[in-house]
C-alpha cells in the first residue's frame, strides 16, 4: 500500500483546462472520494494517477517515488471503470486472470488467486461466463475482482455504482467500504454522488470546474462547508441560501434581506460583520425548526407545496418570493396556503460573502 | 378514446391485412425477382457441367463426368498442355492468400492508428486514402507494369505473383483500412484503459484485447480481399507471361477466347469449379461476420 500525493497537477486538454493546479495528499490505507458535478475533473484526475493521462504540468508520487512518467504497468494499480470495460471476448475466470498472465505468473497460483478473488466477490459461480451473459451488477464484481486480484498498490474507482440500480447501488457501498477496510487498500473513488462520497471516504474531495474546493472529512464538509458551492453540493435536499446584509442598529445585529429580519447575538454578529456586511445566509433544510404560535425572533413564512417522502416530508415554504425547503417529520399537518411560522437555530447557520461565495462563519 | 363501432373496426382490420399483402408483393418483387435469373445461370452452369447434353438451354440429358475431367486428366489449352488444373488453381489460391494476408496484416494496424492514434496529418492522410480509392488499376498499368519491370519483378514466374499481390494489396488497402477503422471507433476507450492499466504495452493492447473484438471486420476485409484476389484477371492477364502462372480467371478467359470451338461443357465445369473455394471462404468466415459481441456494457 502506499500513499499517494498529487503535486501541483494541472492537465490541458488543448484550451480547455480540466484540472488546476491540484494539491492532493491521499494517506496509506485511506479512502478517499473526488466529487463534484460532471465535467469537473475529477476522471481526468484519477485516468492521471492511472496514467493514462500525463499531466501538463506537476508531479504525481507514490509514496516518494516521482510515478508522474511511469506507463499504467508500472504503476501496480487496480481500476474499475464506470462501464467496467470487461473484456468481452474473454470469459469472468480469464477477465480476472487477465492482469496475472500479464504478469507472467504460474499457472496455478493465478488459478488459486482468482479463485480467492471470486470467492471472495460471490462470483465463483460465475466464472465460466461471457461478460455479456451478467447481469450489471455481476459484471461490477468482475470488474472488482479484476481490478483486485494483482493485489494492487491504489486502487481506482470511477463511479462504479452508477450503472446499477437504486437498491445494489446501496448494498455495493457498503460492500466496497467494507473490502477497502478489510484489504486497507489506498482507494481513489469518483463520483458525483454526495451521498456515496459522504457514505463511503474517509475523506472527500469536492472539485468544481478543475479546482480542488475542500478537502475534508464528511462531518466536517457538512457542518463547515468553505463555500457556498461545497454548501450547496452536500446535503440532499441542498442548503437554502438568502441574500441579505448584516446591519447594526444601536448596538444589535440583524440580518436583514428582502423579505425578512433576523436577529443575530451579537458575537456571531460582530464577527460576521467584521467579514462582509453583503452576505448570503445559508441554512440546511434539516435544520429549520417549524412553529405555528409567534415566538421570539421568529420569520413568517408561509406553506407552497409539501413532497412527502415516506419518512421525512419535505416542506415547501415562501417568505416572500423567497422559496424555501425544510425537511421535517411526517405528522404535522400542514395545508398549502397556511400561515407558519420558522425558527432559524443561530448555531446552524452559514454566512457566505457574497462576492466571494466564500465562507464567512 | 372515443369507442369505435364495429363495422369500423372490421374495417380497419381489412386494411391492415391489405397493407400487410401489398408488403409481402413489394418485397417479393424487389428482392425475390431479380434474384431469378442469376439461380436460373447458375442451375445453368450445373446442369451444362454434368450432362453430356442439354436442351432448351435448361434441360440436361445424359449424366457425365466427362466435363471435369480437368481435375484428373492433362488437357490443352492454346499450346500448352496442363497436366490437370491444381498448378493453376494453387496459382490463384497463392493470390488471393496473399492478397488477403497482407492485406488483413497492414490495414488492421493502419485502421487502428487511423482510430486511436493522434499524430499530424491524421485528418489530411484520411482524405487522401479516400481520394487514392479513386483510381482503378486500369489507368496505372502502364505505370505499374515499369515500376515491376525496374523491380525485377516483370515475367519472373512465381515473382511476379508476388509483384501482382503487392500491387492488388497496396490498391486495396487503403479502403480496407477505412471499413476497419470504423470497427475500432465502436471500442470504448475504457477497454483500452483498462487493460492499460491491467499491464499491458499498447502493442499488446491491440494484439490480445482490441483485436479480437475486430475479428467481424477483418472476416469482412479478408473475404473482401480473398475474393478480389481470387477473380483479378487484368494484372494477371497483363503481367504474367508464362502460362504456367496463370491463374483461374486467365484460364477460363482463354478457354473462350481461343479462335476454336468453345467446349461449353468444361468451360461450365471450369466456372463452377472456379466458384467452390469461394463459397468455402464465405461460409467459415461468415461465422466470424455473424458473431458480434455484445460489450461488458448493457446498453
Amino acid at each position: 500500500m502506499v500513499k499517494v500525493t498529487l503535486d501541483n497537477v494541472s492537465k490541458f486538454f488543448g484550451k480547455v483546462k480540466a484540472v488546476v493546479d491540484l494539491n492532493l495528499e491521499i494517506k496509506d490505507g485511506e479512502f478517499v472520494a473526488l466529487l463534484g458535478p460532471s465535467g469537473c475533473g475529477k476522471t481526468t484526475t484519477l485516468l492521471m494517477i492511472a496514467g493514462i493521462y500525463k499531466p501538463s504540468k506537476g508531479r504525481i508520487l507514490f509514496d516518494d517515488v516521482d510515478v508522474t512518467d511511469l506507463p499504467p504497468k508500472d504503476r501496480n494499480i487496480g481500476m474499475v471503470f464506470q462501464s467496467y470495460a470487461l473484456y468481452p471476448h474473454m470469459t469472468v475466470y480469464d477477465n480476472i486472470a487477465f492482469p496475472l498472465k500479464l504478469k507472467k505468473a504460474p499457472k496455478n497460483e493465478i488459478d488459486k488467486k482468482v479463485k480467492e478473488v471470486a470467492k471472495l466477490l460471490q462470483i465463483d459461480n460465475l466464472l465460466n461466463r461471457k461478460p455479456a451473459q451478467l447481469s450489471g451488477g455481476q459484471q461490477q464484481r468482475v470488474a472488482l475482482g479484476r481490478a483486485l486480484v494483482k493485489e494492487p498498490d491504489v486502487l481506482l474507482l470511477d463511479e462504479p455504482l452508477s450503472n446499477l440500480d437504486a437498491k445494489l447501488r446501496v448494498l455495493m457501498r457498503a460492500e466496497i467500504k467494507r473490502l477497502q477496510k478489510e484489504l486497507k487498500i489506498t482507494t481513489i473513488y469518483v463520483t458525483h454522488d454526495q451521498v456515496e462520497a459522504m457514505s463511503m471516504a474517509d475523506r472527500v474531495a469536492v472539485m468544481r470546474a478543475g479546482r480542488l474546493q475542500q478537502y475534508a472529512e464528511p462531518e466536517v464538509l457538512y457542518n463547515k462547508p468553505v463555500n457556498i458551492f461545497v454548501a450547496g453540493f452536500i446535503g440532499n435536499p441542498p442548503m437554502n441560501f438568502i441574500e441579505g446584509s448584516i446591519k447594526e442598529i444601536s448596538g444589535e445585529y440583524y440580518f436583514e434581506s428582502e423579505y425578512f429580519k433576523l436577529k443575530l447575538s451579537k458575537e456571531l454578529g460582530a464577527l460576521a460583520a467584521s467579514k462582509s456586511s453583503d452576505v448570503i445566509l445559508g441554512i440546511r433544510p434539516e435544520h429549520i425548526q417549524v412553529a405555528f404560535e409567534s415566538k421570539p425572533n421568529a420569520i413568517d413564512a408561509t406553506v407552497y407545496v409539501i413532497e412527502p417522502l415516506g419518512r421525512d416530508i419535505v416542506i415547501n415554504v415562501k417568505i416572500g418570493e423567497a422559496l424555501l425547503k425544510i425537511l421535517a417529520t411526517p405528522g404535522l399537518k400542514l395545508e398549502p396556503g397556511q400561515k407558519i411560522k420558522l425558527i432559524f437555530p443561530e448555531d446552524k447557520i452559514h454566512f457566505f460573502d457574497k462576492y466571494t461565495e466564500k465562507a464567512i462563519v | 378514446m372515443a369507442r369505435v363501432s364495429q363495422e369500423e373496426l372490421v374495417k380497419r382490420r381489412r386494411r391492415a391485412l391489405i397493407r400487410t399483402i401489398i408488403k409481402y408483393i413489394i418485397v417479393i418483387v424487389v428482392a425475390v425477382i431479380p434474384l431469378i435469373p442469376i439461380w436460373l445461370m447458375f442451375l445453368w452452369l450445373i446442369a451444362q457441367s454434368f450432362s453430356s447434353r442439354v436442351t432448351f438451354g435448361i434441360i440436361p440429358q445424359g449424366f457425365t463426368l466427362e466435363n471435369w475431367k480437368f481435375l484428373w486428366s492433362p488437357f490443352k489449352m492454346g499450346l500448352k498442355e496442363y497436366p490437370n488444373i491444381w498448378p493453376i488453381t494453387l496459382n490463384t489460391l497463392f493470390l488471393a492468400l496473399g492478397v488477403a494476408g497482407l492485406e488483413v496484416l497492414i490495414s488492421s494496424m493502419a485502421g487502428y492508428a487511423l482510430s486511436r492514434m493522434n499524430f499530424p496529418g491524421r485528418i489530411g492522410l484520411m482524405q487522401f486514402i479516400i481520394a487514392l480509392h479513386a483510381f482503378p488499376s486500369v489507368i496505372l498499368l502502364i505505370a505499374l507494369f515499369i515500376i515491376l519491370n525496374k523491380i525485377g519483378l516483370y515475367g519472373k514466374g512465381y515473382m511476379t505473383l508476388v509483384g501482382i499481390i503487392l500491387i492488388k494489396a497496396g490498391l486495396e488497402i487503403p479502403m480496407a483500412s477505412w471499413i476497419i477503422k470504423g470497427f475500432f471507433d465502436a471500442i470504448p476507450w475504457d477497454l483500452e484503459w483498462a487493460a492499460l492499466v491491467d499491464g499491458c504495452t499498447r502493442w499488446k493492447v491491440w494484439r490480445s484485447v482490441i483485436l479480437p473484438l475486430v475479428l467481424p471486420g477483418i472476416g469482412a476485409i479478408s473475404i473482401f480481399a480473398f475474393l478480389s484476389g481470387w477473380a483479378e484477371f487484368l494484372l494477371v492477364y497483363t503481367y504474367v507471361v508464362g502460362e504456367e502462372y496463370y491463374t483461374l480467371p486467365v484460364l477460363i478467359y482463354y478457354l473462350i477466347g481461343e479462335l476454336k470451338f468453345v467446349n461449353w461443357g468444361m468451360l461450365a465445369a471450369v466456372g463452377l469449379f472456379f466458384t467452390i473455394p469461394t463459397l468455402i471462404f464465405f461460409s467459415t468466415t461468415q461465422k466470424l461476420l455473424l458473431r458480434i459481441y455484445v460489450g461488458g456494457v448493457k446498453r
